[in-house]
């Protein structure tokens, strides 16, 4: 079971590599599939190394993406905690 | 409201019309200054320096007009009421953010007490010739009030007035000073706390969630917020919409830009006034303001001994600028007389208003001194034998 | 359309204006990068959000103020830091943050920075420098380091460049740390010190420009710079700040340099006006104009 998970807003991304790079684990690669702005989001090839550490999400620069422990997934669900939307 | 008696100097004084315009920036509520020293202007802040801290408030000095014309709009949107001081040059520096001001609808008081220029000119004498740029000084298309004292008295009173409008139109406010009436000292009556309105800031009511910091009603003037309060508000001088937004399309700019030129404009019968003496059956009417319309009053009387039919009108309000009254007495009279301490600025005014139904005579002077009587008594001569 | 998978919340979410989203930084651009640490050091230091007020300048990082859901005020180029000023004079309570770029905040706004340094101006500056200016296309700054290609000095430049955290130590700054994109966590550490600290605060982030300043220099695109950031930064806590200097290509010493304790502009103001005048001194903050409302 991973400690973590990777949560990727694909229309925010501009496909720079920084969490694909930065990842310590290599969790990450870009996709072959497209957002609506033509760019190739990440994907989760290795789910089962993902820590939660968010790094993803500390370099992200567009926002698009970042990583929770799974302790913390259940706390959030359990406090009911929605995850924002974004673009209108 | 009435005004904070902390800051009323209330009782008679003999002090000149610098001094007399910061105590009007105290009684009117005024609590932070950011200024930079500029002859003949100085005064007003040397003195707000000296008595604000025993008044409650912050004075700073800042490292040159570029920031104090800025840190005052901080101080403004951290709640208080803030002015700044200077004089032609520095008012050349301030120009950008006046139109910071007037785009984020920041009240605050722009006092230039004028002296000749251009550049550095003559620091420690008079002019009247930074009138147009008062009001066109900073790029792009807005709308300020500026007011004209003539007298130290005025100087206090006035100033209260500056910072009402300033609060109620959500504007900067230009009050034209100029060296002599910045520098001569008469009686000066403050009165008592408790007789003095001020405006109040116009303050949302609404929540935070439904407060919309750029929303209008009818009266054109939004709702202001200030920093610290929960609002979490964002002000921008790029064209924006009602929340405050960056949104840099021609709709938005039509409609942004034509609401804060609309603000003033369609209350200018409210906002403008004037002194005007037996117009009404005038041939001839002096147009004046400042200082020269003490000269002027010298000269209106000589004209009256030798029987010459001559009205005052004496501007208070600069801009927005009476046009109306002026066409409603180009109706009648033979020409206007405008004397000013320049080579012909609010004379292109009332020569537009006009509109070619009376004559006007420029009496111009370059500034340094004041006019001499005698050549407004002889553009009067002149005007009534038109 | 959003694709989480499931409820959890990016913690720099609650601090974005989302109905903004996406924002106009260009891929690879560095500043949505310093936002992320921001936002940890506010979450970390436990800012109250509702007394912070972010003023920034013009420019790429200027739009920083923009896009944060706090009390922001996007002025006028290079004087954000006089409006910080004013915003604190009138309000001390209020947190006050400077967040802009390296030509508003040390070319137009240079006046500005070192007096607010010598002063000591309770702010705390967070000065993202991309070595260019960046929104209005590529033009020399202050910082650029010498022999690199602008779009006003398209065969190299040939001026020294300002070594940021040496003018603004000298100027007087009581806290002064320089990082790159690369150190996210650091980063977001060293604006939380920040946040401790009373005084003028200043934190230098080193940021890439794929799209101007990389691309003229052939340096490759945000993420090769990120690479070079993370090969070429060398850590010296306590470095001497006149050793700090930028090259092109060169060594980028990171770290914190300078943290000392003077006195803030208040308090010394306070002191000097109750030494003066005694209990006559009126202390109080800035009455709100507003009357009862």
């Amino acid at each position: 079971m991973a400690k973590g998970r990777v949560s990727i807003v694909v229309e925010r991304c501009k496909a720079c590599g920084f969490c694909v790079e930065f990842c310590p684990t290599h969790v990450l690669a870009l996709s072959s599939a497209f957002n609506s702005k033509g760019y190739h989001p990440p994907h989760v090839v290795h789910p089962e190394k993902c820590s939660g550490c968010d790094l993803c999400g500390m370099y992200c620069p567009d926002f698009a993406i970042y990583g929770s422990k799974v302790a913390e997934v259940k706390a959030q669900k359990a406090a009911g905690e929605k995850a924002i939307g974004g673009e209108k | 409201m009435k005004a904070d008696p902390h800051g009323v100097l209330t009782g008679t004084h003999f002090i000149d019309g610098d001094h007399a315009c910061c105590e009007g920036a105290l009684a009117a509520g005024a609590r932070f200054a950011a200024g930079y020293p500029i002859t003949p202007s100085t005064e007003v802040v040397e003195r707000f320096a000296a008595r604000v801290p025993t008044v409650g408030g912050t004075f700073i000095q800042m490292e040159d007009e570029l920031a104090a014309s800025i840190a005052l709009q901080g101080g403004v949107w951290g709640g208080a009421k803030a002015f700044t001081v200077t004089s032609g040059p520095g008012f050349s520096l301030m120009m950008e953010h006046i139109g910071y001001a007037a785009m984020t609808e920041t009240p605050c008081v722009f006092v230039d007490v004028q002296r000749g220029g251009p550049s550095t000119g003559l620091p420690t004498l008079p002019a009247q010739a930074d009138m147009m740029q008062a009001r066109w000084g900073s790029h792009g298309d807005y709308e300020i009030i500026a007011l004209c004292p003539n007298s130290p008295q005025e100087c206090f009173d006035l100033t209260i007035k500056a910072f009402n409008l300033a609060e109620e139109f959500r504007v900067p406010v230009m009050f034209m000073m100029d060296e002599v009436v910045g520098h001569m000292t008469e009686k000066v009556v403050i009165p008592p706390a408790d007789q003095i309105e001020v405006m109040p800031r116009k303050h949302t009511h609404k929540s935070i969630e439904d407060y919309l910091p750029y929303a209008t009603n009818g009266d054109l003037v939004p709702e202001m917020a200030h920093a610290g309060e929960g609002y979490k508000f964002h002000v921008t001088g790029l064209t924006h919409d009602e929340r405050g937004y960056p949104n840099m399309t021609p709709q938005v700019q039509d409609k942004l830009v034509k609401r804060l030129q609309n603000k003033i404009r369609n209350a200018a019968d409210r906002i403008c006034l004037f002194e005007e003496e037996r117009v009404d059956e005038a041939d001839v009417v002096v147009v004046s303001y400042g200082i020269t319309s003490r000269v002027a009053q010298r000269a209106i009387d000589m004209a009256r001994e030798r029987g010459l039919k001559v009205g005052k009108l004496r501007l208070i309000t600069a801009w927005p600028f009476p046009e109306k009254k002026i066409a409603e007495l180009a109706e009648q009279v033979k020409a206007f007389v405008v004397p000013e301490l320049n080579l012909g600025q609010m004379v292109r005014e009332v020569e537009r208003a006009a509109n070619g139904k009376a004559k006007t005579l420029a009496v111009p002077h370059a500034g340094g001194g004041v006019h001499n009587p005698d050549d407004i008594l002889n553009a009067i001569v002149e005007a009534s034998r038109c | 359309m959003l694709n989480v998978i499931d409820d959890t919340v990016n913690p720099v979410e609650p601090f974005l204006r989302t109905d903004r989203m996406p924002h106009i930084w260009c891929p690879g651009c560095g500043i949505g990068t310093t936002v992320n640490s921001f936002a940890r050091a506010l979450i970390e230091s436990q800012i109250d959000l509702e007394s912070l007020a972010l003023v920034s300048g013009i420019g790429c990082t200027g739009r920083v103020a923009g896009y944060v859901k706090l009390d922001s005020f996007h002025t006028t180029h290079g004087r954000a830091i006089p409006f910080a000023t004013g915003l604190k004079l009138a309000n001390p309570q209020l947190n006050v943050v400077v967040y802009s770029g390296d030509g508003d905040l040390s070319a137009i706004g240079g006046n500005h920075l070192i007096h607010a340094a010598r002063r000591n101006i309770d702010l705390k500056v967070i000065c993202v420098n991309n070595l260019i200016y960046a929104m209005t296309g590529g033009q020399t700054a202050p910082t650029t380091p010498g022999h690199a290609t602008t779009s006003t000095n398209p065969y190299g430049t040939f001026e020294p460049a300002f070594n940021l955290p040496h003018l603004v130590e000298a100027a007087g700054a009581v806290y002064v740390a320089r990082w790159t994109t690369f150190h996210v966590r650091q980063l977001a550490r060293s604006i939380s010190e920040a946040f401790k600290k009373k005084g003028f605060s200043f934190i230098e982030v080193i940021s890439p420009c794929p799209t101007l300043y990389q691309r003229r220099n052939k340096m490759g695109d945000g993420l090769d710079t990120m690479k070079y950031y993370k090969e070429k930064s060398k850590v010296k806590h306590g470095a001497p700040t006149s050793e700090v200097g930028l090259t092109l290509n060169g060594e980028i010493v990171v770290g914190k340099f300078v943290d000392r304790d003077r006195p803030d502009y208040q308090s010394m103001m306070r002191a000097q006006y109750v030494e003066a005048l005694g209990e006559r001194y009126i202390e109080d903050p800035v009455e709100c104009a507003c009357g009862d409302y």
